[in-house]
């Protein structure tokens, strides 16, 4: 019998014919005191790979996310990162998983007490100990001018708009230079114009870096902009997947309604 | 309304009968929660715990973050503690000057204070002061940073929290209580002599030599460092409840509420143990 150590180290199978997806979610269920918010959802996404998430909300998209940088563990199902199942991982072992993966939370998740230079350098100070001081100050200074936000070094969160805080959120998510991107609403609450601002920035930040990302979103224009594939939740599984054409040119009555009412 | 109309009412809507069953099977269910509840918070703590022990005592080790909070356990603690600490002596020396005097045995003031404030007062003084000051603030804390996803955020970093948030302060807290505990001492022992010698000459030396007179090491130094287990019960309670709260402002508020009142209840019954562990162990 396979203990759960096994189980946790075990690698998973590249897959037959084309590239292992780094990130594979496989029949995840994950409920929420009895309220049950995925139900046995499945989704991969390759190197340099975009995939978009919508969905009503409370449909799980966020809570999706945090079960693959592993925040939150599922009832049953697996989340494999890299080849690797990352349930019943140690906080350390799964720390060097979550190396290679950056998160911007819905709200940004700013560390209050820190300048937008601190809080951008906090990943790194902990990391990339091998960097001299001004290496390391060096690397803010450009990833916060990657964002547009070089001109606020020394102020604090409290002190920006929500816009500049998720700019600021995702430049410390790419602080090490991960090779996966979960971006967790990142156009919510903000004006047209920032949330335009903020799709070229992904959009740019793709090309620059080939990252694999997973965007959740219930913007599906701004889905449309970033992501090559989109994947449509309801009820805590995926409805549909595929391109904004496949979307467009489906039968099923949930896909016609949330594009008409988008 | 009327008497007359509220019998009315009532003649039309009688109260329902409380049925015995029913009653019987909330009381029951409501034990059955609250023993669940108990055993479930000691079974969260457990864990917890043994997170912050294994993050603890493995590498890369936080000494950052441990000097900032020694600093915000200790040096800012520092004047809070020697006040409560000068007042106590004032009182202490009030007290037992009087209490001494009607039963004759002046003479013994200087050991009745020096015993006093080392042996029960200053320990736990400071602890209950420590409890309120670096409890409240460490629980509202971390509650908020919970509520905020600044947790989520250090762990998604992959930082382990409780390496960085928990064991540093729990660390600084056992570390600084008995250094808070002398000065407290310090500071109860001599307002308590001044306060004497205000009333009759009394040299400081005097009042020393005669106060610690015949004292062995054993009848104080337990008394003071058994407040590290005290810096334990503060640190890791406050964490516990900042770091498992949920619900908003509502939620920080309740977190720091319990840190304190909890903190505090369990430092008064570790006492309890303490006390006899001493007294078997070290005199």
């Amino acid at each position: 019998m396979a203990t759960a150590y096994d189980i946790a180290t075990q690698q998973a199978e590249p897959e037959q014919g084309g590239l292992a997806p780094v990130v594979a979610v496989e029949n995840v269920y994950k409920s929420f005191a009895g309220h049950k918010v995925l139900n046995g959802i499945s989704l991969r996404v390759k190197q340099g790979e975009t995939l978009a998430v919508l969905g009503r909300s409370g449909t799980g998209k966020s809570v999706l996310l945090r079960l693959i940088i592993g925040l939150d563990t599922p009832d049953s199902g697996s989340v494999c990162i890299h080849g690797q199942y990352i349930a019943g991982l140690a906080l350390d072992r799964m720390g060097e998983i979550r190396k290679k993966m950056g998160f911007l939370f819905q709200q940004a998740a700013l560390y209050d007490s820190l300048t937008v230079r601190e809080n951008v350098a906090f990943p790194l100070e902990h990391h990339r100990r091998d960097l001299s001081k001004s290496e390391r100050s060096e690397r803010v200074r450009q990833l916060l001018a990657e964002v547009g936000m070089d001109g606020d070094l020394e102020k604090m969160p409290s002190d920006i708009s929500g816009g500049m805080q998720k700019r600021v959120g995702l430049a410390r998510a790419l602080a090490l230079e991960p090779e996966i991107l979960l971006l967790d609403e990142p156009t919510a609450g903000l004006d047209p114009i920032s949330s335009g601002e903020i799709d070229e920035l992904i959009l740019k930040l793709q090309r620059e870096r080939q990252m694999a990302s997973i965007v959740v979103t219930h913007d599906l224009h701004s889905a449309k902009t970033i992501a090559g594939r989109l994947a449509l939740l309801n009820e805590g599984d995926v409805v549909i997947e595929g391109t904004f054409e496949d979307l467009q040119q489906s039968d099923i009555g949930f896909v016609k309604e949330f594009l008409q009412q988008s | 309304m009327s008497d007359r109309g509220f019998t009315a009412v009532a003649e039309i809507n009688p109260p329902l009968p409380v049925r015995r069953t029913d009653l019987v099977s909330s009381v029951t269910s409501s034990a059955a929660s609250l023993f669940n509840g108990f055993f479930e918070w000691f079974g969260e703590l457990g864990i917890f715990s043994w997170r912050v022990l294994t993050a603890a005592v493995t590498p890369p080790y936080e000494w950052r973050e441990l000097i900032r909070q020694l600093d915000e356990v200790g040096s800012k603690s520092l004047p809070l503690v020697a006040m409560a600490g000068a007042a106590i002596g004032v009182i202490i020396s009030l007290e037992a000057r009087y209490s001494l005097t009607r039963f004759g045995a002046k003479s013994m003031f200087p050991a009745t204070l020096v015993y006093s404030v080392i042996q029960v007062m200053g320990p736990v003084i400071t602890g209950l002061v420590v409890s309120g000051r670096v409890g409240a603030g460490m629980g509202a804390e971390l509650a908020s940073m919970k509520v905020t996803e600044q947790i989520d955020a250090i762990e998604a970093s992959a930082i382990n929290p409780y390496r960085l948030l928990a064991a540093t302060r729990i660390l600084a807290c056992i570390l600084m209580l008995p250094l808070l505990t002398l000065a407290t001492d310090a500071c109860a022992l001599l307002t308590g002599w001044f306060a004497q010698a205000l009333v009759e000459p009394l040299s400081f030396h005097q009042f020393i030599s005669s106060g610690f007179n015949g004292a062995t090491f054993n009848a104080f130094l337990p008394q003071t460092f058994k407040t590290a287990v005290y810096g334990l019960i503060i640190g890791l309670i406050a964490c516990f409840q900042g770091m498992r709260t949920r619900g908003g402002a509502a939620g920080v508020g309740r977190a720091a509420t319990n840190s304190v009142v909890l903190a505090s209840l369990f430092l008064i019954l570790a006492d309890v143990v303490l006390v006899k562990f001493i007294l078997v162990f070290f005199t």
